[in-house]
């Protein structure tokens, strides 16, 4: 009987990386000072979660790190140690090691043990310059120790320990391996097995526990927590416990596992020390199969509604079989509830993909506070709407863009406290993130209180780079768009601090990838605002479908601008090939599906059809169609699972009657114009304002 | 060999216990076809597709098979044969096609007929020689005389993979 441990290596990795939120939430929140008993109890708990689990899977390294961290922890819990900034500061620093280190063993990827080595030495220096009667000791290289060691102790007599396991040990489900890794926990110990009850191989019982041990534990164990280990098994085993007078010679646990694996080699008694160093070698797949965790409350709803669809089949098949016009009304009234069954399970579903934001923010108080210390600045992080929730795949890929905006926003926004004070603004700046829900949307602002967008220097730098006219004026929300512009680097303009991070091109560029769109509102010396406007999922869309010929195509609605008949005298052409529209103020250019898509389409003349109006790309295009159909939100099915990409589709859907229609992609219908066209010449739409 | 005549199912059943491999075969213009039939999920009606824009005149379009995105070839014209009508035998053969690098496609085929289901051993099949045209030589796995008629087995993987059209890395271009 061998245990595959690795298959809840994933379980246990999920819930390190909580554990490793919980206490960076934790200590960001630990007021210095003042210990919140109660919060150094939490932090302290995720600690010891993580330790304890990456004992049990082997992973040597990790445990005996956290355990360090660990006893810090329990010292600021226990009162013995203050709750200092410069604490907290190397205990963060501790669990960003612990991430790496968990990543790498979740990834079968290395970690840099120079800078593991680093955060250890901190914390072990902290540990012995201020640790009670403890001193630090003989900690083992951060090398694949197969347990935890832990740290030997001082002047107290070391214990000695005889535990002789009944026969029957393994029947009642112990089992000693267990019971030696907690006291490898506990502190150091050196473990002889004694093999002398080991019978002749024809008498074996491989169900029979025949080792026993003496074991010598470090002095600075307490009686009572070695009694602790003991206890599920004082019934099963007969136990000693001893205080000897002459110290430990050779602390550390190697001992054990040889024993182990030797007497494995000779029976079959420790099948899960076998299982557990097997489990080592084979290395954990990468993260590939992501897992989802679910609120209970949703699969309840999901459950209950499933009965409801069940209860409503029931009441249609009843139909099958014989069927007269008065049950006509019966027959109605259930395909209704069918489709209000349908209708809610799908929304139950896909609320099954739905996470809530905060899990994206969780990470800024850290980085605000990190950023503002080096940057000189006070800032006050402020969140709200952490419970709105998003589609998971959103959710991850936003993460990077808000991150970028966080980061400009605290070096270039907000200014320095001298600054500040100097304009009549309090010292402490404000950094507020809000997300919330606004009709089938998720929206998430940045704002902050800092010196705003200075557009009259944006504008002269985009006129030294020819971005923009030297003649055209533009308006302050144009200008404003200017920084979104490629190689437009914000830090010359908005600021002299030299800008680190990814242009604000890449930022939107992320954002529209999500069918998202970014606004920017700023007033000079009040602070600015980025508004980012996103899709609740990318699996589901909301689309216009139109007719070219006898196929139809969906658009989605959050590209299209307007749409309208044709009016021929707003019509004019240049070069006799480019059919341009007047509207209003703008001449847009007219992109024919048809053509475009090499498709037969109804009719070809342009007062016949109607224009969709669609901005892609920052361009405004009129798409000419035959008609326009009706709207309605449709599932995204990929057109590469079983073919390839194909430029102008985004993907396909399936309608009501199960046909296939194509989702256009108005960035790639551009393209395929252009290439249509034959002419090198890309026409750019005019930006001045009349 | 038993005694009495067997069905083509049952000897074809006796053929893979010996050594070969099972042939779902189909009608193009009067020539059969074979393809694995390990790779044959199902076979349906015709049924129109919705095209997808840009593509060569062969890739018919896709269809809605439970729910998953099907491309559909018609092989009469992607082997430049003279294309007809489609009929009531006309059928769509949905095939699993595997490219080099191992990953999976559903694909259908639109043929005239299937016709029957042959097992053909390894000695059985003769290699195709270099014709040129259309088909390619490495397109075809093999010539297999079964009942005194030729029967053309396809490498449907090295059909699809051969061609740029399918390429999932390509771009459409003019």
């Amino acid at each position: 009987m061998t245990v595959d441990i690795s298959q809840f290596h994933q379980i246990f990795f999920e819930e390190s990386f909580e554990g490793l939120e919980v206490m960076e939430t934790g200590l960001l929140n630990l007021g210095v000072g003042e210990p919140d008993l109660e919060a150094i109890n939490t932090i302290f708990r995720a600690a010891h979660s993580i330790k304890g689990g990456s004992a049990t899977f082997g992973f040597g390294a990790i445990s005996h790190f956290t355990h360090v961290q660990e006893t810090l922890l329990d010292e600021m819990r226990s009162g013995k140690r203050l709750v200092a900034h410069s604490v907290v500061d190397v205990l963060l620093r501790g669990v960003d090691g612990l991430r790496a280190m968990l990543s790498a063993a979740r990834d079968g990827g290395r970690v840099e043990e120079a800078v593991i080595a680093e955060i250890r030495r901190e914390l072990e220096a902290l540990q012995k310059g201020n640790g009670p009667a403890e001193t630090g000791g003989a900690l083992a290289p951060a090398a694949n120790t197969p347990r935890p060691v832990a740290r030997t102790s001082a002047p107290l007599a070391d214990w000695q320990l005889s535990f002789l396991p009944h026969a029957h040990l393994f029947g009642t489900g112990n089992d000693p391996v267990r019971i030696l890794r907690e006291l490898g926990t506990l502190a150091t110990c050196t473990a002889t097995v004694d093999l002398n009850r080991l019978p002749d191989l024809e008498t074996f019982d491989p169900e029979s526990c025949y080792l026993a041990w003496s074991l010598r534990v470090a002095g600075s164990a307490e009686e009572a927590k070695l009694r602790e280990i003991f206890e599920w098994v004082d019934q099963d085993a007969e136990i000693t416990f001893a205080r000897v007078s002459e110290p430990a010679t050779m602390p550390g646990f190697v001992k054990l596992p040889q024993a182990v694996v030797e007497a494995n080699g000779a029976g079959t008694v420790a099948e899960p020390a076998a299982a557990h160093i097997a489990a080592r070698q084979t290395a954990p797949p990468p993260a590939a199969n992501a897992s989802i965790r679910v609120d209970i409350d949703k699969v309840d709803a999901l459950i209950n509604m499933v009965g409801e669809l069940v209860i409503t089949q029931s009441m249609l098949s009843q139909f099958s079989g014989e069927f007269d016009l008065g049950a006509l009304e019966k027959l109605r009234e259930g395909l209704l509830q069918l489709e209000r069954n349908t209708r809610e399970l799908q929304e139950s579903v896909m609320s099954i993909r739905m996470m809530p934001i905060g899990v994206s923010f969780n990470r800024f108080p850290r980085l605000v506070r990190d950023l503002s210390a080096k940057l000189n600045k006070q800032v006050e992080l402020k969140l709200s709407g952490e419970h709105t929730e998003l589609d998971k795949t959103v959710l991850e890929k936003i993460g990077d863009p808000l991150v970028h905006l966080v980061r400009n926003a605290l070096d270039h926004g907000i200014e320095l406290p001298a600054t500040r004070l100097a304009n009549g603004k309090p010292a402490l700046g404000t950094l507020e993130l809000r997300a919330y829900h606004e009709g089938g949307n998720i929206v998430i602002e940045i704002i902050d209180d800092g010196a705003g967008l200075n557009s009259a220097r944006i504008l002269a730098t985009a006129r030294d780079r020819a971005i923009v006219g030297a003649d055209e004026m533009l308006t302050p929300e144009q200008i404003h768009e200017l920084i979104f512009a490629p190689g437009f680097s914000t830090a010359d303009i908005v600021s002299d601090v030299s800008g680190r991070g990814v242009g604000m091109d890449v930022v939107r560029r992320n954002i529209k990838d999500l069918g998202g769109v970014v606004e920017i509102a700023s007033t000079l010396g009040k602070g600015s605002l980025f508004r980012i406007r996103l899709p609740l999922t990318l699996a589901i869309l909301d689309g216009q479908l139109a007719c070219v010929g006898d196929q139809i195509y969906i658009v989605p609605i959050v590209a299209i601008v307007e749409s309208l008949q044709v009016e021929p005298a707003a019509l004019s052409s240049i070069t006799g090939q480019h059919q341009l529209y007047r509207l209003r103020d703008e001449y847009i250019p007219i992109v024919r599906l048809h053509e475009a898509f090499n498709v037969h389409a109804r009719t070809t003349e342009i007062v016949d059809g109607l224009l969709i109006i669609v901005e892609g790309d920052g361009h405004k295009v009129g798409v000419f169609v035959d008609e326009l159909l009706g709207q309605q939100q449709v599932v995204i099915k990929s057109l590469q699972t079983n073919f390839r990409r194909v430029t102008g589709v985004s993907g396909a859907t399936i309608l009501g009657d199960g046909k296939v229609a194509m989702i256009v992609d108005i960035g790639g219908l551009l393209q395929l114009s252009k290439l249509n066209a034959h002419e090198a010449k890309v026409w750019q739409p005019a930006r001045r304002v009349a | 060999m038993s005694p009495e005549p067997t069905s083509p199912q049952a000897s074809a059943a006796q053929n893979v216990a010996a050594s070969g491999a099972q042939f779902l075969t189909f009608m193009l213009s009067g020539e059969e076809y074979g393809v694995d039939i390990l790779r044959v999920q199902e076979i349906k009606g015709w049924e129109s597709a919705t095209e997808i824009p840009n593509m060569p005149d062969y890739i018919r379009g896709v269809i809605n098979l439970r729910g998953t995105i099907v491309p559909i070839v018609d092989l009469r014209r992607r082997f430049a044969m003279v294309s007809t009508e489609y009929t009531s035998t006309t059928v769509i053969i949905v095939l699993m096609v595997k490219s080099a690098e191992g990953a999976q496609r559903t694909m259908g085929f639109v043929v005239d007929a299937v016709s029957d289901v042959h097992s053909v051993g390894a000695a059985q099949i003769k290699p195709a020689p270099d014709f040129g045209g259309q088909i390619r030589a490495e397109c075809v796995r093999g010539l297999a005389t079964v009942d005194d008629k030729m029967i053309i087995l396809l490498d449907i993987d090295q059909l699809i993979s051969s061609d740029s059209a399918f390429d999932p890395t390509a771009e459409t271009r003019h």
